[in-house]
């Protein structure tokens, strides 16, 4: 313990810092960590408690195998050395788990994309071992006969992202960070063009440098800045079953949304994502629909989610699901994060819209951040994730029910929030 | 399997206890088609419990009102489905969907759905516990618990008895203990309840309840059961099973008195602190909450036991924890508001006798929470290691850890952190412990914010994964 409260406590007026971070999640925990670190005096302010965002409404995967080359697997990469290498000694913390994920292709028809995948991914740095069908068993017992295949994937590992939000924040608070919880962010504090620093429901907070770390409403907070950032909802369900003893080791998942890439099928797409938890639970997702904030979840999701996890586990069919819960994945347009400084408002920094990849790639971002905002070189270039993409021109907003991409299943939840029923 | 062409019920009512038979025997009466549902084997609920093999009207007060309100379902051809719980309901434009799986294996395959144009929701309420150390041990039960399995198959617990916590309804499960041939050790009611047993209806006008307190006056002496107020347990000792107890008078804030304990031989203890309301359903169908006087999340109600739903009616303990006979007011009203909204005509001035009826009946549950508060400092007597949370076993040392080291400000947050009401109960029997402790701990009382976020649940029970899987299929009977 810091002595310094851990949330609450009003920001005394004229307080000041040299970074602002706006949201408790864990791309704003790893921020603040990395940043504090680094020497800055950080203070994080959240509307609501720490974690209480998407953070707490998803699963905690850190995947590669999902990823197909390009910046966001050059970033998925970064990560996973942060997390083996920088947050080694922390693991625990956090219930790190380097699990493997296991993909498995349910028909021929999967296997050969599937198979193309691989041979890119490789070529790019992922460890990947191909599966023959009769191996598969060997990995997951308790899969059904009825695969045609699939690959391991060793560096898939796990993390409980609540745990890892509270413990980076602890370790921020220790290096001098404050934690400002039920503060709202309600503008920005400028001198001309230059941001330099937010109000808040309990204050003004001076900085030379605010981040947005607010997730899936960065948007709107980007808007109090006047710039845009067109981080959007999309919406993800999980089913959590009764504790189990161990029977499923991986996170296992089907390839078929390989094939599916060139789906302009928008309105909801659920591939089977199954794993088991520390405490034995198994977390059935995932789907991804595009509905706005509505809490709501059809029968048609939940029948779905369920079928799927069947197909793969058949001994599933008789387990109680004891829950269910849902979160909204920030996302952009173009399904890249938007990280690092905002040209068209000086002092403004942005860190979001990690869309179903947010813990896996949270410490890489802020790791990242930390670098850019003491001025140093980023061990990656951050150019792909600029926040000047998305204008001039001002694009339409993009209509969700025609944005044709489908993006990989980097998601089950952890033990998050409870969706309001599933009804309508 | 919903058969093709199965009718849609004006109404259908959730809960056979005091409330939804009351429900369901008005609406019919009125004239609406009703299909009433209920987890149990039986009508009757908590309240109007059923021995083993009788079929009889159940033994406990009001029997008279139990056995009008079955005959007036049979004289109406009501369709009934015991032993079908509820996991799912569907709200469509016109029509509400409700899913349902066998409550017991016994029941077969059963029905899998209904549909019906209106709802009344009776769920009625569960015991509300509150962790002391040792109270995971064999032989310590929550009074209702106690209650029940003495009324449902006449077994006896144990034979030397602590019945402890706050309220009346310590007094039934200590006489039923005493009748059925247990030694009462101790009653230990946890607040002065001044005046209360000796003038139990008091200037509340409610005379059924002065009549019920008065009756158990008289058994507590007949059977010379020791009662004891400002007292409760702060520990249960034993290894493998309870065999003492010990006991602790409370000062005027609530907080165990310093020093002074006695402990006393036991093999049960029964611990009644009030009932928490099963919120599942009302919350699945956009029910509003607000926290009553005994610190419950309950779902709120307009004076027709409307929900703010069209179509959603509410009563019994869901709308606040209030008693049998409250239940059974609400159930009625409810059944006649549910008729009046689909245009049938119903007795105007009956409905404002109920209404009365139900108000006078608030307002002595609410001078009963008001008498019979959990004790405020009753966190004080948790140790590190006493369980809070049995499916998940979290201890007391690990919500600490939770809120001091890691940033825990209110319940949801403690359960993310700590695993409390992560398990197979679903916060059913810790949720209202582990908002009272982080209370204590942070210092900021629970906001009905913070309650629900651990009421919502988005299935009502536990289902199997192939019971959602079929969910489609239901869907698309529907549809025809
Ligand atoms: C079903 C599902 C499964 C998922 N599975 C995975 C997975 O397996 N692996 C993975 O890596 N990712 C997964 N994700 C994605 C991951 O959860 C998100 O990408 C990540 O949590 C985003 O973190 P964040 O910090 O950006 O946002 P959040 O956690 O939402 O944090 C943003 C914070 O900003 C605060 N805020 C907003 N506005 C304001 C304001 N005006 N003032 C103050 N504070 C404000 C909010 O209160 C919130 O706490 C999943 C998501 C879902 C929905
Ligand atoms: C364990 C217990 C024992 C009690 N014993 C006594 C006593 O001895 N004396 C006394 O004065 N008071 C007792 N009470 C309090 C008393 O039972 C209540 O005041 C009264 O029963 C309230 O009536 P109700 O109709 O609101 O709810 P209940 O009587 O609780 O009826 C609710 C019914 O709804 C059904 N139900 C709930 N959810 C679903 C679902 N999803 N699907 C299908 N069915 C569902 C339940 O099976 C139950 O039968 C007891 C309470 C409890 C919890």
């Amino acid at each position: 313990m810091t002595g310094r409260p851990a949330g609450g406590g009003p920001a005394a007026p004229g307080d000041t810092a040299d970074l602002v971070v706006i949201g408790a999640g864990v791309v704003g925990a790893a921020a603040a960590y990395f940043a504090a670190r680094s020497g800055l005096r950080v203070t994080v302010v959240d509307r609501g408690p720490l974690a209480g965002g998407t953070s707490s409404a998803g699963e905690g995967n850190l995947l590669v195998s999902d990823k197909e080359p390009g910046p966001e697997l050059d970033l998925a990469l970064y990560s996973q050395r942060v997390w083996r290498e920088d947050l080694a000694e922390h693991a625990g913390l956090w219930e790190f788990e380097s699990k493997g994920g296991l993909v498995v292709a349910a028909s021929p028809k999967g296997a050969g994309p599937l198979a193309a995948l691989l041979r890119e991914q490789r070529a790019r740095g992922i460890e990947a071992v191909d599966v023959a069908r009769d191996e598969l068993r060997d990995y997951e017992p308790r899969l059904s006969p009825d695969l045609a295949g699939g690959a391991y994937y060793p560096q898939d590992a796990q993390v409980q992202p609540m745990l890892v939000v509270a413990h980076l924040l602890r370790m921020a608070r220790l290096a001098g960070a404050r934690v400002l919880t039920d503060t709202e962010v309600t503008g920005f504090l400028r001198a001309g063009e230059r941001i330099t620093g937010v109000r808040t429901g309990r204050g003004r907070l001076s900085a030379p440098a605010v981040l947005n770390a607010a997730g899936t409403w960065a948007g709107a907070v980007a808007e109090l800045a006047g710039v845009r950032v067109p981080v959007l909802p999309r919406r993800g369900c999980v089913l959590v079953t009764q504790p189990l003893p161990p029977v499923i080791r991986h996170k296992v998942y089907a390839a078929e949304y390989v094939s599916d890439v060139a789906s302009s099928d928008a309105a909801l797409q659920t591939s089977p994502v199954v794993e088991g938890t520390r405490a034995g639970t198994v977390l059935i997702g995932s789907s991804r629909e595009r509905v706005g904030f509505d809490r709501e979840v059809p029968p048609t999701v939940l029948a779905a989610l369920a079928r799927n996890a069947i197909a793969l586990f058949p001994f599933l069919a008789s387990v109680q699901a004891i829950r269910g819960y849902l979160g909204f994945r920030p996302y952009c347009p173009d399904h890249l994060p938007v990280i690092g400084p905002d040209p068209r408002a000086p002092g403004l920094w942005h860190a979001c819209g990690h869309e179903g990849a947010g813990v896996g790639l949270s410490v890489g971002t802020g790791k990242l951040l930390a670098q850019a905002l003491t001025g140093r070189p980023t061990d990656l270039d951050l150019a792909p994730f600029a926040p000047e993409r998305f204008s001039p021109p001002t694009e339409p907003p993009t209509d969700p029910s025609t944005d044709p991409s489908t993006d990989p299943p980097t998601d089950p939840p952890t033990e998050g929030n409870e969706p309001s029923p599933t009804t309508r | 399997m919903r058969a093709a062409g199965d009718p849609v019920a004006d109404v259908a009512v959730v809960g056979a206890g005091p409330a939804g038979l009351a429900a369901a025997a008005e609406a019919a009466a009125a004239g609406l088609t009703v299909v009433l549902v209920d987890a149990g084997e039986r009508p009757g609920g908590q309240y109007w419990r059923h021995g083993p093999h009788d079929d009889g009207p159940p033994g406990g007060h009001g029997r008279r009102t139990f056995a009008a309100l079955r005959a007036g379902l049979t004289r109406t051809r009501t369709r009934t489905l015991f032993g079908h719980q509820v996991w799912l309901v569907q709200r469509d434009a016109d029509r509400f969907t409700l899913h349902l799986r066998p409550a017991h294996d016994t029941v077969g395959p059963g029905t899998r759905a209904l549909t019906a144009r209106s709802l009344i929701l009776c769920p009625g309420a569960s015991d509300r516990q509150l962790p002391v150390p040792g109270w995971d041990l064999p032989g310590v039960m929550a009074a209702g618990g106690v209650q029940a399995l003495l009324k449902g198959s006449g077994t006896l617990a144990g034979r030397r008895a602590v019945v402890a916590g706050t309220g009346p309804f310590l007094l039934p499960v200590a006489t039923g203990l005493a009748a059925a041939g247990a030694e009462i050790v101790m009653v230990c009611e946890a607040n002065p309840l001044r005046g209360w047993l000796r003038d139990p209806g008091g200037a509340l006008r409610e005379p059924a309840k002065a009549v019920e307190g008065a009756g158990y006056a008289a058994l507590l002496a007949r059977h010379a059961i020791p009662y004891r107020t400002r007292t409760a347990v702060t520990e249960i000792r034993g290894e493998d099973r309870v065999r003492s107890v010990r006991i602790a008078p409370l000062g005027r804030d609530g907080r165990p008195r310093g020093g002074v304990r006695i402990e006393v031989d036991a093999d049960l203890v029964a611990l009644g602190w009030g009932f928490t309301p099963s919120l599942e359903l009302p919350l699945m169908v956009g029910a509003r909450t607000r926290v009553d006087t005994d610190g419950s999340l309950v779902a709120v109600v307009d004076d027709r036991q409307r929900a703010g739903v069209p179509g959603v009616y509410l009563a019994g303990e869901a709308t606040g924890v209030g008693g049998a006979a409250l239940a059974v007011r609400e159930g009625r009203l409810s059944g006649l508001a549910a008729a009046a909204d689909l245009g049938r005509a119903v007795d105007e001035g009956r409905v404002r006798r109920l209404q009365r009826a139900v108000r006078r009946g608030r307002r002595f549950a609410t001078a009963l929470h008001t008498a019979c508060p959990v004790p405020p400092g009753w966190t004080d007597w948790l140790e590190a290691s006493t369980i809070v949370c049995r499916c998940e076993e979290v201890t007391y040392h690990d919500l600490c850890h939770a809120a001091r080291d890691l940033g825990a400000r209110d319940p949801r947050t403690l359960k993310m952190l700590a695993r409390p009401g992560m398990g197979m109960c679903q916060g059913r029997v810790c949720g209202f412990a582990t908002a009272q402790v982080a209370a204590a701990l942070t210092g900021r009382s629970p906001q009905a914010g913070d309650l629900l976020a651990l009421a919502r649940r988005p299935l009502a029970a536990p289902v199997a994964l192939s019971e959602i899987a079929a969910l489609d299929e239901t869907a698309a009977n529907e549809e025809n």
